[in-house]
């Protein structure tokens, strides 16, 4: 896998007149994992939208995948991972196998209907992630934490090239935390799968990124974290021990 | 008087099955509406009805040209909703809540400057599926089949849109385009449902059988079907009811539905103490 997984030029794009990003530019290669930290309000989801088309940029071009955004169909090749459900309703009746197979609607044409091979891919995935034990429980039944894995589970049903994570662990205890990083980091060692994780936690980045993007409306640093850990933007933000707070892998 | 005896009547013949028809149709689209929290929708729709009622009225439209009539009305209103939600930057309740004001109040002027209506214009606002006739069955047939094709063939994407939106959005799914169908598709079913609870009674149709099947279900096909099964099996036996204790049927079939809807609430809280 090579070439640029994702391209972004000139972007800048807002909310009812007031602009959360500023003519930003970056790209990413295919295989890397891109940390993108900042502080709230910097544009961390404001980017993740555009990138999926949830949101129309102002100014400036999109390109996923070798193909602008505008124009861009093959959704299946692309995982997303929100922070949350929008509107949770925790009596929602839908079961895990349900859930996981609506990630296989992406790039289906009309009209949309499921066949064997995206049964076999969500029980692949299942099987995978170790939650078929729990195929047939409602998604509103579940913790904090298996819920998430199913969602990553439905964002991964399709084995994506390009995997978007907005905040994923905000309300996950430590521990679960870490195994969800953990799975991410191996899915994006073994099978190259770009993945771009939306984060506070530069911590987690430090660890697990081979890249990072501090935004702050506009970019502030892209590039390899090793890099940052000795630029003058890191000691800019962080101070000077910001270094072992942030920089320290474990 | 036996079963038997009741079904020779050729009236609750047509009333059975075009009710029954009509409560599939209520119960499915339920389901995603209550699921959405857009069930007021069939409140407002059913207002806009009752003026597209009084505007037939008005043009001395009655029964099966009064029903051909009030389709095109009520579709454009259920897409004026959504529009209202979408370019004047206001909530999904405050559109429903104009355009069913909208539609009352049109009603009632039209009532006025008529002189009052000769027909019963009671009829319309609680329903009488007893006196349904054939070419009204034909109707309801003919929309039971394009709501449930409708349904059927975009019943992913509009599992995905009550889902998640943005999950939905995020694959792709033209949700708006989604939204559009489910409402329309909703237009069509309380035009439909006017005949068997009423005007006042529609949005009961469309939130009971639902929420009865949402305290039991495992799982979003599961919820549909039975639902669906419930109202069918709410909307037959109020019918029936209705008949042999000479009450108002709407009325009955409603609380038949509030009745089912304590039982499976009552069946759910004891399954969860097992």
């Amino acid at each position: 896998m090579s070439g640029a997984a994702l391209t972004i030029e000139n972007l800048s794009a807002g909310y009812h007149g007031s602009q959360a990003l500023n003519d930003v530019s970056f790209s990413v290669n295919a295989g890397d994992y891109l940390g993108i930290c900042g502080p709230n309000g910097s544009g961390k989801s404001t980017l993740v939208k555009v990138i999926l088309g949830l949101l129309a940029p102002d100014n400036g071009e999109v390109t996923l995948l070798g193909t602008p955004q505008s124009s861009f169909k093959s959704w299946q090749r692309i995982g997303y991972l929100p922070q949350g459900l929008q509107f949770f309703n925790p009596h929602f009746p839908a079961t895990v196998d349900e859930v996981i197979r609506l990630g296989r609607l992406a790039g289906k044409s009309f009209p949309k209907r499921f066949n064997r091979e995206d049964m076999a891919a969500v029980e692949r995935t299942m099987e995978w992630m170790g939650i078929s034990h729990i195929r047939g429980s409602m998604i509103g039944e579940l913790s904090g934490g298996l819920r998430q894995r199913v969602l990553l589970a439905r964002a991964l049903v399709n084995n994506p090239e390009l995997l978007v994570l907005d905040e994923p662990t905000t309300a996950l205890d430590p521990e679960t935390r870490e195994s969800f990083y953990k799975l991410i980091y191996e899915m994006n060692r073994e099978n190259k799968t770009t993945v771009l994780l939306v984060t506070h936690d530069t911590a987690t980045i430090g660890k697990y990124a081979s890249h990072l993007l501090y935004l702050d409306k506009k970019v502030i640093f892209c590039g390899n974290f090793d890099d940052f850990c000795t630029s003058t933007e890191m000691t800019g933000l962080f101070g000077e021990h910001g270094q072992h707070l942030v920089c320290h892998r474990h | 008087m036996n079963i038997t005896e009741m079904l020779s009547y050729g009236f609750m013949q047509r009333a059975l099955v075009g009710g029954s028809l009509i409560a599939i149709l209520c119960s499915v689209l339920g389901v995603f509406l209550v699921l959405r929290r857009l069930s007021l929708i069939g409140d407002g729709l059913s207002h806009v009805t009752f003026g597209s009622v009084a505007l037939a009225l008005f043009f001395r439209l009655h029964s099966f040209y009064m029903t051909l009539a009030i389709i095109p009305v009520v579709l454009a209103c259920a897409m004026g909703i959504l529009k209202l939600a979408q370019k004047a930057r206001i909530y999904g309740d405050a559109a429903i809540g104009i355009v069913s004001a909208l539609g009352i109040a049109t009603g009632v002027m039209l009532a006025s400057l008529a002189g009052g209506f000769n027909v019963d214009l009671f009829s319309y606002l609680f329903g009488n599926i007893l006196s349904i006739s054939s070419s009204e069955l034909a109707i309801a047939a003919l929309l039971f089949c394009v709501v449930l094709a409708g349904v059927g063939i975009f019943y992913n994407d509009l599992f995905a849109s009550t889902f998640d939106e943005e999950l939905a959005k995020s694959s792709g799914i033209d949700t708006d385009r989604i939204n559009a169908i489910l409402v329309l598709l909703t237009a069509l079913t309380v035009v439909l449902a006017m005949k068997v609870v009423g005007i006042m009674l529609i949005s009961a149709l469309l939130i009971l059988p639902a929420v009865s099947a949402l305290q039991l279900a495992k799982g979003f096909r599961t919820a549909i079907v039975l639902a669906a099964g419930i109202g069918v099996c709410t909307v037959v036996t109020g019918i029936s009811l209705s008949f042999v204790m000479n009450l108002p049927t709407g009325a009955t079939i409603v609380l038949i539905n509030f009745l089912t809807f304590v039982c499976a609430f009552a069946a759910r809280s004891v399954l969860r103490k097992r």
